[in-house]
């Protein structure tokens, strides 16, 4: 195709014409030849951010290595919804060990494959963010610090949801989750908790940490593939809204996620040996009520009183945010 | 070639010779020096290729074990005492999904109380993880196991820990014969594995399985367990020809033929039972010993054939099972023969060498002439001290808050 100077144009979405990119930055998704590599048929929910998020993440590593691929996996809604006996929807080479060791498991496959002199041949670790933050926490740090040939990916949630949505230390404040119910004078989740693991895999000072949302697919993408110039750790955190566990539709989950970037929560940037390269800046700011509230975990900040003092505290975290990494203004 | 060395060092030249492809390595003591030995061998350039990675765990250590396995490198790690229940969740998964990985467990207690000493607690309470267990009672012994280990493992695709008892064999300098690359290359053929991670032919590991195929699945791993019983014989046989000593086996009788009392052990201590019973029969004590190698699979057949003429059998183990007594010694009782059965065979459990206390042969004298006038009880601790611990007893019955139980142990001592 001959070259055309790319017109953007308001969708009402802010997306960005597929067909109007050049081939070679179009979206692996729009091409025929994508390998399909966490394939259909699988039992995930209706509008499941996390599938959404693994097929993009794992179709665009396939092309960046050229199909030399190997996964492992921890145990969680991904695991379980992929690979259901007898069957299983993962066409790339994929172990499950446990909830705890993803990140070690990956560790030995790329040692594996470095004795066998089949370098070319790169690996991914993947879990949600109970699987990362919390369980597999131990092993992800080690990983990153002996600086391991491998691409971690962490699908987050921000709670349990395959065992029935309970707190991790990804769950943001007042959330509520089926343990950290929304009752008593803070209901749901408590402020001033919680891990941050981007900032944490930045302190290890490994090559590459970037953040995504299932919002911007071809930004999710491009991290993917920046992820894999990297040898050595490197770290992708994409936001993946849970219909069942956020209480949405199940048709609002990019919706969810393009919130959560819009209102500084979740901020969305790229790390190189630790220090922050690219964010991506909001486009329209929106308050965090326009997040909270299509969410039936947050219900309780809204009804039977509007919990101003929580709302603001939460208003007050995104704002930290934006100051903190630059995500309003002018180009980066 | 002869040479005077450590026990951990002597395993490590073993393992070495077997060229692993990747070791990780977790500290924890008795099994440090070894993996201490093999690091320098590897940093040196002498094993490649073969990576060798400090984990920071033993949870890690066997989940880096695991996907190196897994994508069909040759793989080693070892491991003791808590470090070995640290890993206990990936044990069982390395077995679930039959990956041929081969540890070394130094034998270190379990605490509380810490206690850095050998016994058998810690590999007794993994037996029943799917790994095999062989027991080593010498240096020799416990680098031929590797040799053997990596050969049992890979042929059946089955995890397998070497066991050795902590200090009295990892820290001991014996004459151990170590041999050569040759005879390695010779017996033990390049690894082939039955399941890898290749992008060539992709494979899930690991699915979720259901009540419609779990009881199968966990079937096959018991009757895969079941051929080892089969096959490690035949495998000794060959041991022996390329090698020129006995190695391994399932299980090891010591004048057995006439003795009416059987002493059955695992583990060094076995030299000890041994010369023990020597110098008992020299003064015409009808009694024998049998070793046993292979723990799990249980050599079922073998204890139950050996302990056929037996009038008692006394089982002598470094492990306990709290609320039961022995454990070694309730495998041994399922292995009874009928007739042995009806007969009232006793079973005596002696526990002995808890927390690395010296078993001396006048302590086994004692408690085997005890057995054989039948008048050793049902299960007996080796060595205890009854008064100390009615002390003990007694002070918890009159003080509500009497405080950590080590310490008034030590407080309450004379």
């Amino acid at each position: 195709m001959a070259f055309q100077p790319i017109k953007y144009y308001q969708t009402g979405t802010f997306t960005v014409g597929n067909r109007l990119l050049p081939p070679e930055t179009r979206s692996v998704q729009a091409d025929l030849r994508r390998t399909n590599s966490l394939n259909s048929g699988h039992r995930a929910c209706q509008g499941c951010g996390e599938a959404l998020g693994a097929r993009y993440a794992i179709d665009a590593a396939m092309r960046a290595t050229s199909n030399q691929l190997v996964a492992a996996n921890a145990t969680g809604c991904l695991e379980v919804f992929s690979t259901p006996y007898p069957e299983t929807s993962w066409q790339i080479p994929w172990i499950h060990s446990l909830f705890g060791n993803a990140a070690a498991v990956a560790t030995g496959i790329a040692a594996a494959l470095k004795a066998k002199g089949r370098e070319e041949v790169r690996v991914i670790a993947q879990g949600g963010d109970g699987g990362t933050t919390d369980i597999g926490f131990g092993c992800l740090s080690g990983m990153f610090e002996r600086n391991d040939d491998v691409l971690y990916i962490c699908y987050d949630n921000e709670a349990y949801m395959n065992t029935g949505v309970q707190r991790s230390s990804a769950t943001p404040p007042a959330a509520r989750t089926a343990t950290t119910m929304a009752v008593g004078k803070e209901p749901g989740n408590l402020f001033g908790q919680g891990k941050n693991l981007p900032l944490i895999a930045m302190a290890h000072g490994i090559p590459y940490v970037a953040t995504a949302t299932v919002a911007e697919l071809h930004d999710l993408e491009a991290k993917v593939k920046r992820a894999m110039e990297f040898r050595g750790a490197r770290y992708l955190h994409i936001l993946v809204p849970c219909p069942l566990g956020w209480g949405h539709a199940s048709d609002a989950t990019i919706r969810m996620a393009r919130l959560a970037k819009e209102t500084g929560l979740f901020p969305v940037f790229e790390a190189e040996n630790g220090e922050v390269t690219q964010v991506s800046r909001i486009r329209r700011r929106v308050p965090v009520e326009d997040y909270l509230k299509p969410q039936r975990r947050f219900a309780h900040l809204f009804s039977p009183a509007v919990r101003k003092d929580l709302i603001a505290r939460i208003q007050d975290g995104a704002d930290r945010n934006i100051a903190k990494y630059g995500l309003m203004g002018g180009p980066a | 070639m002869l040479k005077q060395t450590e026990g951990s060092h002597a395993v490590a030249e073993a393992v070495a010779l077997c060229r692993p492809e990747v070791i990780c390595a977790y500290p924890i003591s008795p099994q440090t020096h070894i993996v201490e030995a093999l690091g320098e061998i590897v940093k040196s350039g002498a094993l490649a290729p073969c990576e060798f990675i400090n984990v920071e765990s033993e949870f890690a250590a066997m989940s880096v074990a695991i996907g190196a396995s897994a994508a069909g490198a040759r793989t080693y790690t070892a491991t003791a005492s808590q470090g070995l229940l640290f890993m206990a969740e990936a044990l069982f998964n390395a077995s679930g999904l039959g990956l041929p990985i081969v540890m070394t467990v130094a034998n270190r207690a379990i605490g509380a109380p810490i206690n850095i000493w050998n016994d058998h607690n810690d590999s007794m309470s993994q037996r029943d993880c799917g790994w095999i267990q062989l027991f080593a009672e010498t240096n020799q012994e416990a680098l031929d196991l590797h040799i053997q280990a990596f050969r049992l493992a890979e042929e059946l695709s089955l995890p397998v820990m070497v066991c050795m008892d902590g200090f009295i064999l990892t820290h001991a300098y014996e004459r151990v014969d170590v041999p050569s690359q040759s005879q390695v290359d010779g017996y033990l053929p390049k690894f082939d594995p039955r399941q890898v991670l290749d992008p060539r032919e992709p494979v899930s590991i690991g699915a979720m399985v259901g009540p419609e195929a779990f009881t199968e699945v966990r079937y096959l791993a018991h009757a895969k367990q079941m051929q080892v019983l089969e096959l490690i014989p035949g495998w000794a046989a060959e041991f022996r020809r390329a090698f020129g000593r006995d190695a391994g086996g399932l299980v090891h009788p010591y004048a057995i033929e006439d003795a009416e009392t059987v002493v059955v052990a695992l583990g060094s201590v076995l030299g000890t039972v041994k010369d023990t019973v020597d110098e008992m029969r020299a003064r015409g004590a009808r009694i024998g010993v049998l070793g046993v190698t292979c723990f799990r699979p249980w050599p079922h057949a073998a204890v139950r054939s050996m302990l056929g003429g037996a009038k008692r059998v006394v089982v002598l183990e470094k492990s306990l099972a709290v609320g039961l007594g022995g454990i070694v010694s309730t495998n041994v009782r399922t292995s009874l023969s009928d007739e042995a059965h009806q007969r009232g065979t006793p079973v005596h459990t002696v526990i002995a060498g808890l927390g690395g206390r010296a078993i001396t042969k006048a302590s086994l004298e004692r408690a085997f002439a005890a057995a054989m006038r039948d008048e050793l009880d049902p299960t007996t601790f080796l060595d205890l001290d009854a008064p100390l611990v009615e002390r003990v007893l007694l002070r918890e019955r009159e003080v509500r808050r009497s405080g950590p139980i080590a310490e008034n142990v030590l407080k309450l001592r004379r």
